[in-house]
């Protein structure tokens, strides 16, 4: 039974400990993720209260932002990679975003959507939810 | 010519796939674990789909700039966000066989994952304590619904994590004990990114006017 197999586990450290031809060391994958994922949130909390971006567009920009800091989550603590021992790994997660992507897009299309066919309605949705 | 065909220079030090047999059972048992936590977000990204859905539906009661602090909401993703690092350094003793060196890096990540569930509570508590309760409005429903469930879920890690380092105290850092360190690190990262969306479309787009 070899040990360094195919396929790779999803957050495997022992490819970043014992393989032979990994170039930076695991403290240093980790604290390059944590750096990262700091300037991004702090770019979030920056943008989320700056008043020099054009308001409308700091919605968008910060969903983007959010995609990227998944990304390096994904990769530096996560280590997802795009190689070839990880090609399982890779492929569950495209199907969990394609589901979670239909999901999200797909309800809230759908509602507003029916909320502007039934603009009188919106009234008296709130009082609804009360109970 | 040669007969026998000579294995390309990475893979000269494995054996063919035809030969290389099932995959070691830490790498299955990650894989499974992997795919739950696939799942997990799927359920999740109902609960994202009914909170935005929902948003706007305050029935006359607070909205959630008059509600959230972002001041906690940073403390709070700080602590999640520095806990994931400190569990990955966690992995890293458990790979190098440093006993000593994983109860250190699990006892951080605790108290930064118990630091984060307080700062949750104590805001919820607030929240409540000014009648914004879950009852209110159906944004409200919503949010602690939505909030709520990565809440529980941080407690479960916590619940998980210490239930981990008596195993390791009392069997070691046997192979068994190695996977489901390792399927705990992968929910503890798994978890942070499910945060990182919560702060996003919860606090960060939710208190921009």
């Amino acid at each position: 039974m070899t040990d360094t197999p195919y396929d790779l586990a999803p957050g495997d450290t022992k490819a970043l400990v014992s393989r032979p031809e990994a170039k930076l060391s695991g403290v240093l994958v980790y604290t390059i993720g944590l750096v990262l994922a700091v300037g991004l949130t702090a770019t979030s909390f920056w943008a989320a209260n700056t008043s020099q971006l054009w308001g409308p567009g700091v919605a968008l920009g910060l969903a983007v932002l959010a995609i990227a800091q998944m990304g390096v989550h994904l990769v530096f603590f996560l280590h997802i990679t795009t190689g070839p021992d990880n090609t399982n790994n890779v492929l569950a997660l495209a199907f969990g975003i394609l589901i979670v992507t239909m999901i999200v897009i797909g309800s809230i299309g759908i509602m507003s959507d029916l909320s502007h066919m039934m603009p009188m309605q919106s009234g008296s949705m709130g009082m609804h939810m009360q109970h | 010519m040669n007969d026998i065909a000579l294995p390309l220079p990475a893979m000269a030090d494995k054996a063919p796939a035809s030969e290389a047999g099932p995959a070691a059972k830490r790498i299955v048992v990650a894989f499974g674990f992997w795919v739950f936590l696939l799942s997990d977000i799927v359920m999740f990204s109902a609960l994202f789909a009914a909170y935005a859905v929902l948003v706007r539906n305050t029935a006359d009661g607070p909205s959630g700039d008059q509600l959230f602090s972002q001041t906690s909401v940073a403390v709070e993703t700080a602590c999640l966000l520095v806990s994931s690092y400190t569990c990955g350094l966690m992995s890293l003793s458990i790979e190098a066989r440093r006993q000593l060196g994983t109860y250190f890096w699990a006892a951080v990540t605790f108290a930064l994952g118990a630091a984060f569930v307080a700062l949750e509570l104590s805001e919820f508590a607030g929240m409540i304590a000014r009648g914004a309760t879950p009852q209110r409005s159906a944004f409200l429903s919503s949010f602690f619904t939505l909030v709520g469930c990565h809440g529980l879920h941080v407690t479960a890690g916590l619940v998980w994590l210490a239930f981990m380092m008596l195993q390791v105290n009392l069997r070691g850092l046997r192979d068994n004990v190695k996977r489901r360190l390792q399927c705990f690190a992968l929910f503890w990262h798994a978890l942070d990114i499910i945060w990182v969306w919560l702060f996003t479309v919860v606090y960060l787009m939710g208190v921009h006017p």
